[in-house]
């Protein structure tokens, strides 16, 4: 690990100000100098690993806005801080009952541990676990932009088949983004060219060919809040994530799924995939194919066909298609089944 | 009472708490890397980013120039040491820096020392290497293998067994099978990472590092410096988890001494998890053919067993567990075979149950696909194929008790309410299995030395150079003082883990408990004489009573007759203030040199398949539930029995601890552990607890232990059948046969995953 100069600015404006010193606009948030740091769980690792190398890390712990550190649901919607612990955020009473596939998403992911110390917003950041990625001896355009993608014919089981590019099929891991992108929500943030609204689905990128460019933020730009406008029928809503172990391992497939249903038909689907996309992966078109009908065994797998129709696979994770489907087909008739 | 501690039946001991469990959960327990040395330095290993070829050039400056760099250890420094010798002792004969060829990845090319951890980290980082670089052999089916037969290639494994007419036997059989499986990679993980933290007092060389063998490790770290052993001291008084990783030394323990001797002054080096993977030893990957015949009365008439593993171009470590699979029933006819794959790896070695938990694997999986060809219950079928003596040497089995042992666990697990129908049983969208298999593991005994005192105070103190590798062999081994000597365990301080205390076998084998209490017992029936002989002696307190037989309790000698005398008054009577006595057990058929190899570090393993009088063997028998989803496949196990027979169970908690870790590693070798291999560059692609997974709590729900007694006087004096390595053995076979019966898909190749059920 390399040394760095360890910072707490104690509010938004200081952090943007210190960062905004020592980076330029150019640079990417996650290869600056000067990178922002909250709970730590995903940066540390990366750094101790050689992975990510900020020569100055900018502690947010310290921020005294206290809406960082709260959480607010109104007849309007959830307003999250961006410093809100994924822990306490799983826990929340009127979150479990009125927005189960947020509680859902958040309680299926890490540890316990680690959910005690990731920050809301530092999750949807985190970044992929790409094994390739995670080992500096291997070719990796993410890490190293021009040096080749080791996983490409190597072993990719754990690998995207939506979202990829010749340059890139890392998996974006995380599984609260997926209830967030299918809720339509919006992230806040500040940074020097002042303060932004960015919709949750365009807060990551594809890699194309640029996979070393991982999201819209500029490196001075930080997170405050993450809305999430009202979903009255958000009580039929849940996160089905398939792993290979029961706890403390990554979506092989999830799904985030919401259902407004007339009886058996649908009104309106929300529809997010995990474990199977380099980012976080609204199904517009599986929730097209819902709309107006009746959710059952056909349906539901027409709308899985329809969600993995543009799927690319590789030699070791050709079985997520399947997989993927089959998984959103159960969390479709598990919606549908739920007793609200 | 508490499930972690059960009733102990007929021959099974107390399930006293641990010696040292306060220390461990209280972290008090201090573990080789925790040991002080003052003014210590810090290493930390660069490691070879390609497995073939050579390093043409090592650039350092970068590296020299971080702040706090001490020194930099590389080709050259090594030259006036001898490189290491593949064996029991070392787990290579690669000595990485006395050459720069490069054998596989992960290989040592120089090892930073700096004044702080971080600093040496930093340097090893930046040290680049350039390669010339050849194209490497992966694994199986890569080109550029080379294939020998393993038989002769190691002591261990003298020759292909077989007994009988195999192939007019196969030929003539009714039913038969002829099936391929295979296993994967596999790495130990302990949670405690490797390290060495060498230092120098004079002449004297003290290393601290987790060890299962430090008289081994003490005589041939010598040998590699050149040095007397008695000038070497190997300490490692507690063992974060082993498996057979830390059995063998690696060539980091010479390199670090090497750093420590060129500083003047201590170096510690704690290797990063990703770096244990290339350089320690490992569980290579095997593949099997088995083929089964037998007539329609389910008698099987022939078995063979072929197997191939993986090693390295330089070392050829063979595990051959045919040995064991090739007794395992009452088959007609056996052959086997065993060949050695090499590729540009690192050289495997021990881990847990090394023949068996592969070879087993695939005959029980094997098994299970004999008895459904058969249309039989596979309990019954190997209640039919139950031998009267061993199928090659016809010898008897000294006890064996596996029918017991599947009659008890079928009862406590319900296995007469499974519909033995394909996809039969289901909860709502969940399909159900069940299915079983047998462990095996064979009874091996070593010489060892032991000392024990008495005190006029009724103190006792035990040494051995045991090693407490999470067993509870500093448990075991007081308790059996505490038992010959009549003084409770809270008066007896157990010291093990050190090369200065006399030596004890490796603990590998499922040795430990039975040549480690057997010389215990032998030092405390040597006080016992004593104490007995002063008391009926004139003017003792028990003159008189010569032909009495005497006991030892609550601090007293007990005779039939009801007599007694207090221990501290014989003491007394003697003039001393303790007894102590060295005692060296040797078992029943060692050779004249027996006790020579022991202090050699090279101590003798008897039992197993090896005596004239019999066959020496602990069974078991595993029956799983697995619950597999309709629509998306993923397995979990929520229930687990195991039935295990090993003689004289000295506490039944430890006891029942093993063999619940073993199960539950059997469950993590089923559906979870592999080592993935890029087979491009022949290199480990996961090397990380995040990829690498194993089991969580949460995996794990209904586990049931069952200690089914047995007694055998002819394993050793203690009586005791090694568990350690029984409870992983046959369990990913019987996930496999419950897989089958919930899915009607036989999987074969391990880890049964997701992907090979959604097809």
């Amino acid at each position: 690990m390399r040394p760095f100069v360890y910072e707490q600015p104690t509010d938004i404006s200081a952090a943007v100000a210190l960062a905004s010193n020592f980076t330029t606009r150019d640079d990417q948030p996650t290869r600056a100098n000067a990178q922002f740091i909250a709970g730590g769980t995903n940066l540390a690792d990366y750094m101790k690993l050689g992975v990510a190398e900020p020569n100055r890390l900018l502690d947010l712990n310290r921020l005294e806005e206290q809406k960082l550190r709260q959480i607010r649901v109104t007849e309007d919607g959830i307003r999250f801080g961006a410093l809100v612990r994924m822990g306490e955020a799983a826990d929340h009473r009127e979150i479990k009952e009125r927005y189960p596939v947020i509680a859902e998403s958040l309680h299926l992911a890490a540890s316990g541990q680690i959910r005690n110390m990731a920050s809301l917003a530092g999750n949807v950041l985190q970044r992929t676990r790409c094994e390739y990625f995670r080992e500096t001896s291997w070719a990796c355009n993410k890490r190293m932009p021009g040096s080749g993608c080791a996983a490409m014919d190597g072993f990719n089981r754990q690998h995207a088949v939506l979202g990829g590019s010749t340059a890139c099929i890392a998996t974006y891991h995380g599984d609260f983004a997926q209830a967030l992108i299918a809720l339509d929500a919006v992230v806040l943030t500040e940074g020097s060219r002042g303060a932004r609204k960015i919709p949750f689905a365009k807060l990551h990128r594809q890699p194309g060919d640029t996979p070393h460019i991982e999201t819209d933020l500029a490196a001075d730009e930080i997170i405050t809040a993450i809305e999430v406008p009202a979903l009255p029928w958000g009580r039929r809503s849940l996160y089905l994530k398939i792993r290979d172990r029961e706890s403390y391992a990554f979506a092989l497939a999830s799904a985030a799924v919401a259902l407004d249903l007339d009886g058996e038909t649908v009104r309106e689907a929300r529809i997010a995939l995990g474990g199977v996309a380099t980012v976080p992966w609204r199904a517009s078109a599986a929730e097209e194919v819902l709309q107006g009908k009746k959710l059952d065994d056909a349906s539901a797998g027409a709308a899985a066909d329809a969600a993995f129709a543009e799927a690319q696979p590789r030699q070791h994770n050709a079985f997520k298609i399947e997989l993927g489907k089959r998984t959103l087909v159960r969390a479709l008739l598990e919606t549908r089944d739920m007793k609200v | 009472m508490d499930a972690a501690a059960p009733r102990p039946k007929e021959n099974q001991g107390e399930p006293l708490p641990r010696v040292d469990a306060r220390l461990k959960v209280t972290g008090q327990a201090h573990y080789p890397a925790d040991l002080p040395a003052a003014s210590i330095a810090y290493g930390a290993l660069a490691t070879s980013s390609i497995a073939r070829g050579k390093v043409t050039k090592l650039r350092l400056d970068d590296a020299r120039a971080v702040p706090g760099v001490l020194d930099i250890v590389t080709y050259g420094d090594m030259d006036k040491i001898d490189k290491p010798k593949f064996g029991n002792s070392s787990a290579t004969s690669i000595g990485p820096l006395h050459d720069r060829t490069i054998f596989h990845d992960g290989q040592i090319i120089a090892l930073a020392v700096a004044e702080t951890f971080e600093a040496a980290e930093e340097a090893a980082q930046l040290i680049r290497a350039e390669y010339e670089e050849d194209k490497p052999t992966a694994s199986f089916d890569s080109p550029g293998t080379k294939t020998v037969a393993a038989a002769g290639k190691s002591p261990m494994f003298k020759e292909d067994v077989k007994a009988g007419d195999f192939d007019a036997a196969f030929a003539a059989a009714a039913v038969k099978i002829d099936q391929r499986y295979s296993t994967p990679t596999q790495h130990h993980n302990p949670i405690e990472l490797f390290s060495t933290t060498a230092y120098w007092q004079g002449d004297q060389l003290v290393v601290h590092e987790p060890s299962q063998n430090v008289t081994g490790w003490k005589v041939e770290l010598a040998r590699q410096l050149k040095m007397d052993p008695a000038n070497v001291r190997i300490v490692s008084p507690f063992i974060g988890g082993a498996f057979g990783s830390k059995g063998p030394m690696t060539p980091r323990t010479a390199i670090v001494a090497v750093a420590a001797k060129r500083l003047g002054r201590p170096v510690r080096c704690v290797t990063s998890r990703m770096q244990a993977f290339g350089t320690q030893t490992y569980r290579a990957e095997t593949r099997h053919r088995i083929r089964i015949g037998a007539g329609k009365d389910g008698r099987i008439t022939a078995f063979a067993h072929e197997g191939w593993e993986v090693t390295s171009r330089p070392d050829l470590y063979v595990v051959g567990g045919t040995s064991a699979t090739g007794r395992m029933y009452g088959y007609g006819s056996v052959l086997t075979h065993v060949s050695l794959v090499q590729a540009d790896r690192n050289t495997p070695g021990y881990m847990r149950s090394p023949p068996e938990t592969p070879y087993v694997y695939a005959l029980e999986n094997a098994m299970d696909e004999m008895a459904v060809a058969l249309g039989m219950d596979p309990v019954e079928f190997r209640r039919i194929n139950e031998p009267k003596t061993e199928p090659i040497g016809k010898k008897p089995f000294s006890s064996r008790s596996l029918i017991q042992c599947y009659d008890q666990a079928a009862e406590a697990f319900g296995w007469a309410r499974r519909d033995p129908k394909i996809g039969a049983m289901r909860d709502g969208e969940w399909l159900i299995g069940m299915g079983c298999a047998t462990a095996i593991y064979p009874t091996a005994v070593a010489p060892c030395a032991a000392r024990v005192r008495l005190t006029v105070d009724g103190d006792v103190r035990l040494q051995c150079g045991s090693h407490e590798i999470g067993t509870g062999v500093r448990t075991v081994a007081g308790q059996m003082a505490s038992e010959r000597l009549g003084v409770a365990i809270d008066k007896i301080s157990v010291e093990m883990g050190d090369s200065s205390l006399p030596p004890a076998p490796v603990s590998g084998g499922s040795i430990s408990t039975a040549s480690v209490c057997s010389a215990v017992l032998k030092a405390c029936d040597a006080i016992r004489t004593k104490l007995f002989a002063a008391a009926t002696a004139e003017g003792g307190p028990l003159a008189g009573s010569h032909n009495e037989e005497f006991d030892l309790a609550d601090g007293k000698i007990v005779a039939k007759s009801g007599a007694s005398a207090k221990v501290e008054n014989v003491l007394k009577a003697m003039q001393v203030g303790a007894i102590e006595e060295y005692a060296e057990f040797a078992p029943k058929g060692a050779t004249p040199e027996a006790l020579k190899k022991l202090y050699a570090g090279t101590p003798e393993f008897h039992g197993g398949e090896q005596d004239e009088d019999s066959v020496k063997y602990a069974f078991g028998a595993e029956f799983v539930e697995v619950r597999i989803n309709r629509y998306t496949r993923e397995i979990r196990v929520p229930r687990i029995v195991g039935a295990f027979a090993a003689g004289r169970i000295m506490n039944t908690r430890t006891a029942r601890s093993q063999l619940m870790g073993g199960m539950i590693w059997g469950i993590g070798q089923a559906l979870h552990e592999a080592t993935e291999v890029d087979r491009r560059y022949a290199r480990y692609v996961n090397r990380d607890l995040q990829d690498y997974l194993v089991p969580v709590n949460a995996d794990i729900k209904d586990l049931q232990v069952i200690l089914v007694p047995e007694i055998d006087h002819a394993v050793n004096p203690a009586g005791v059948k090694g568990l350690g390595e029984l409870g992983n053995v046959g369990t990913a076979a019987a996930v496999a046969s419950a897989v089958f019966h919930a899915t009607g898909k036989r999987i074969r190749d391990l880890p049964i995953r997701i992907e090979q059920l959604l097809v």
